[in-house]
């Protein structure tokens, strides 16, 4: 499952934005630095035939629901897990563009759920080290089945610590995992079960393309360590800007731009009311229709509380007043743009 | 101007899986002469093509263009001498716009910013593509795609002009027109096909390869009115030359 | 089968739109990437239980899509394909969190309830933000922004490349689809088998393509590095369109505009 923006806070974005960055920059100097030129065409290409890929379904059997290939551990077998990942992510950022699968700002995290784990734990780690360097059917398919399984669980997993550190969702953590990790369960069995059909035939058609890898990038693998040491940066950094941002300071935005700006904003806000308070008078036209806050949410002190929702009724006409005018505004410039052309 | 000529001395080729590409082909291309290289599907002519640039290396016999053998040495010269026109133009045209694929060359070169540019205009408007120069590669249509792809090698400004199958998977009116604007170049051109009206149209000279081996070598003209050996190689007349079997009279027996 | 040529086709009238020549079209595609970025930050900075703050939001897209020429029946189709996904995310927020927030006469509404139609409320506007960025940058063009920001040239080059194949590997797709669906009577013939195989094909040919282009790229004398000369300047009009929108993502941000207009309309008092 693709992370999307709805539910991601920007402290949770940005630092799975950095993390995804730093591995990116990571990764274009390796396959810069260990291997011929030929391997950017083939990359590109390669993102280009995911693309295509995932766009046909097959049926799966007893189940009747279509599913497609992902992907992720595939272009790992065939490419190396430098490579690979930086083809995934790009594979990713075409999709957040243009079917909004996901978002740009959870680009981040889908690009370290879908592309960190695949290409750095579950290939290198698992299928690797059970394939090793004698291809054989059984192997293939007992390798890639567990990589796909174990490389999907853990980006379920991601999503869901992403998504509850984001504190958008009201899910509870026992069920938010236990909707994903089985969901995705099935969804790495099938995976893994059409990644060893491909590789598969592809071994026995053209054996070639799976050795090439082997021979231009001379095992540049990461090791168990290094990728508990990209884990523990990446949870430091995204549990340091969420408490930071959210702990401290429950309105990361607003206490940025008081700590810019120096001063008290939520004060100005007021302001501007109370000086628009004349006005208001004047041209009010649905005077006594204030609002209540519930007085049950207001005896909760456990409750998130938001004052601005002490204006619920004025907020809904004023937000109804505001679509409008915006609907009205687009309305305007289409007639303008289209008398213009 | 000898370094325009391309040799090829008892060439043969073998795959790395056993089978043989080319056996024993010796040709003499001199500068400014326009070759058609012809023969069935899979009788070696790409296989032949992609010595001219040093993407194969043969088994034995050597490639020599211009005065020097092709070696690894050399290559980069030959590989600006030769242009290659490959067959499939979405192979060729894998820049964002054409703008770049046509630049992609030059760029390579070393050659300053505004002698790129130069070379990009030119190549597109001897093409007659120029207003094409912003679009990307996937919105021309086969014809558009062939042209572009051409320019993308004259903007090298190559000696020696290679075409693979130039006349694939385009209509009659875009065949037509890129026959007329490479009637037009005065380079040494090399034309692998098995459209033999193209070839009547463009070559003086034809070279008729069929199981890897050059079966004949000599003026087009000839070549085509020899059919027992058109026929042993698998081709056929071209259009032009058969005689129209509703218009033209029946041969009394 | 039908999913395949759509999904192909929605990506080519995309990239189709990303052609046109408006004044959003001809601006720097850096300070597009850049407003949206803000836009899609503002956006999702707010807690959880905001609605009305959201709402000035969409005078962004009601001004970037009919000057960008964007179809809106376009983006309605595009945007309702893709709603049920948003409900999806969000419905477990009214199933859990069903405390009353607030009351609008006699009516409770749930904390849940509230915050549902935040998610969607934002849903909706990452997701207009995402695509008329597209549509007015190009793919192309926010690669180009990529590279200008530094983002390394390995990368750049092979997204862009990825996105030229598209268009060759998706049209051979829906080629070996088409032929597919076209054997296959009914669920017959769309089983893992006959998929595996197609996809192995393509995979096969996918990599001889590779080749092919490499070979091309050698043929003109590629010795791993691209050049692409594409001056990029910032003109006054950049400037002013990126830091005009920032300035009123903040106002946006920081003052809830509608419960002011709201209380004017209403005569509450703050």
């Amino acid at each position: 499952m693709h992370m999307a923006d709805a539910l991601i806070s920007p402290a949770v974005g940005g630092a799975m934005w950095a993390v995804s960055a730093g591995l990116i920059g990571y990764c274009s100097k390796k396959v810069k630095e260990d291997l011929d030129e030929r391997k950017v065409p083939l990359m590109g290409v390669m993102g280009a035939f995911i693309f295509a890929a995932q766009m046909i379904n097959f049926t799966i059997p007893a189940t009747g629901s279509s599913g497609h290939l992902g992907g992720g551990l595939i272009l790992a077998i065939l490419l190396g897990p430098y490579a690979a990942f930086l083809v995934i992510s790009s594979v990713l950022v075409v999709q957040a563009l243009f079917f909004a699968d996901g978002g740009l700002l959870a680009l981040g995290c889908n690009i370290f759920n879908l592309g960190f784990f695949p290409a750095f734990v579950a290939y290198p780690l698992i299928y690797k080290k059970i394939v090793k360097d004698s291809a054989s059917p059984g192997r293939i398919l007992t390798g890639s089945l567990l990589a796909a399984i174990i490389g999907l669980q853990l980006g379920a997993f991601g999503v869901v610590l992403e998504t509850l550190c984001s504190g958008i969702t009201s899910l509870p953590f026992t069920t938010f995992v236990a909707l994903m990790q089985p969901i995705h369960l099935g969804i790495g069995i099938v995976e893994g079960l059409v990644t060893a059909a491909v590789v598969s035939f592809v071994w026995k058609a053209n054996p070639e393309i799976l050795d090439l890898k082997a021979s231009t990038a001379p095992s540049p693998i990461m090791h168990a360590r290094q990728v508990a040491i990209v884990l523990l940066v990446a949870a430091a950094f995204t549990g340091g800007f969420v408490s930071w941002f959210a702990s401290e300071h429950p309105d990361g935005l607003e206490w940025a731009i008081e700590k810019v700006t120096g001063k008290e904003e939520l004060e100005n806000a007021y302001n501007i009311q109370d000086a628009l308070a004349q006005l208001q008078e004047k041209s009010a036209f649905l005077p006594d229709y204030s609002l209540k806050v519930s007085e049950a949410a207001a005896a909760q002190p456990g409750q998130d509380q938001d004052p601005r929702l002490g204006t619920s009724v004025s907020g809904i006409v004023g937000g109804f007043f505001t679509l409008c005018l915006a609907v009205l505004v687009g309305f305007a410039l289409k007639k303008r743009s289209a008398g213009s052309w | 101007m000898s370094h325009h000529i391309v040799e090829l001395k008892n060439l043969t080729y073998v795959y790395p899986d056993g089978t043989t590409g080319i056996c024993d082909a010796s040709v003499r291309i001199t500068h400014g002469e326009s070759v058609a290289i012809i023969g069935p599907n899979g009788a070696g002519k790409s296989t032949l093509l992609l010595h001219l640039n040093g993407f194969l290396w043969p088994s034995s016999g050597s490639v020599r263009i211009g005065d020097a053998p092709l070696t690894k040495e050399t290559i980069r010269d030959v590989r600006r001498t030769v242009g290659m026109v490959f067959q499939d133009p979405d192979d060729q045209l894998f820049m964002p716009t054409i703008h770049d694929d046509v630049a992609f060359g030059p760029y390579n070169l070393g050659l300053p910013n505004e002698e790129v540019e130069e070379r990009v205009n030119s190549a597109l408007s001897r093409m007659g593509i120029m207003h094409l120069k912003d679009k990307p590669p996937y919105r021309l249509s086969a014809g558009e795609k062939r042209r572009a792809a051409i320019a993308t090698v004259l903007s090298m400004m190559p000696d020696i002009l290679v075409m693979d199958e130039p006349s694939t998977g385009l209509d009659p009116f875009g065949r037509r027109q890129l026959i007329g604007i490479l009637k037009e170049f005065t380079h040494t051109k090399i034309i692998a096909t098995h459209d033999l009206d193209l070839v009547a149209d463009l070559c003086e000279r034809a070279i008729i390869i069929h199981d890897g081996r050059i079966k004949a070598d000599g003026p087009t003209a000839d070549i085509f009115r020899d059919e027992a050996l058109l026929h042993e190689c698998g081709l056929e007349k071209p259009f032009s030359m058969q005689s129209c079997p509703i218009c033209s009279p029946v041969p009394k027996p | 089968m039908a999913d395949i040529a759509r999904s192909f086709n929605d990506l080519n009238f995309l990239d189709h739109l990303s052609t046109g020549n408006s004044f959003l079209h001809r601006l720097d595609p850096r300070v597009k990437l850049l407003t949206v970025m803000g836009f899609i930050f503002a956006v999702v900075s707010f807690p959880r239980y905001e609605i009305s703050s959201l709402l000035p939001f969409f005078f962004f897209p009601a001004v970037m899509i009919p000057l960008a020429n964007i179809p809106v029946r376009y983006l309605m189709r595009k945007y309702l394909f893709l709603l049920p996904f948003a409900v999806l995310i969000g419905i477990f927020n009214p199933i859990f969190d069903r405390e009353p927030f607030a009351f609008i006469g006699p009516l409770a509404v749930s904390g849940g309830m509230i915050s549902f139609l935040s998610i969607l409320i934002r849903f909706t506007l990452t997701i207009l933000a995402a695509f008329i960025l597209v549509a007015v940058t190009g793919f192309n063009g926010i690669c180009l922004a990529l590279k200008r920001f530094k983002v390394p040239e390995v990368f750049c080059v092979q997204l862009m490349m990825l996105y030229r194949y598209i268009f060759v590997l998706s049209s051979e797709a829906v080629k070996m689809a088409r032929a597919r669906e076209l054997r296959s009577f009914g669920r017959k013939g769309q089983g893992i088998k006959p998929y595996v195989s197609l996809i192995g094909h393509l995979l096969l040919r996918t990599w001889d393509r590779a080749r092919r282009v490499h070979t091309a790229m050698l043929s003109r004398g590629f010795h791993g590095k691209f050049y692409m000369r594409r001056p990029l300047a910032l003109k006054a009009s950049d400037v002013i369109f990126c830091l005009a929108w920032l300035f009123l993502f903040i106002v946006f941000r920081l003052y809830d505009i509608p419960a002011v207009i709201g209380e004017i309309l209403t005569g509450a008092v703050a």
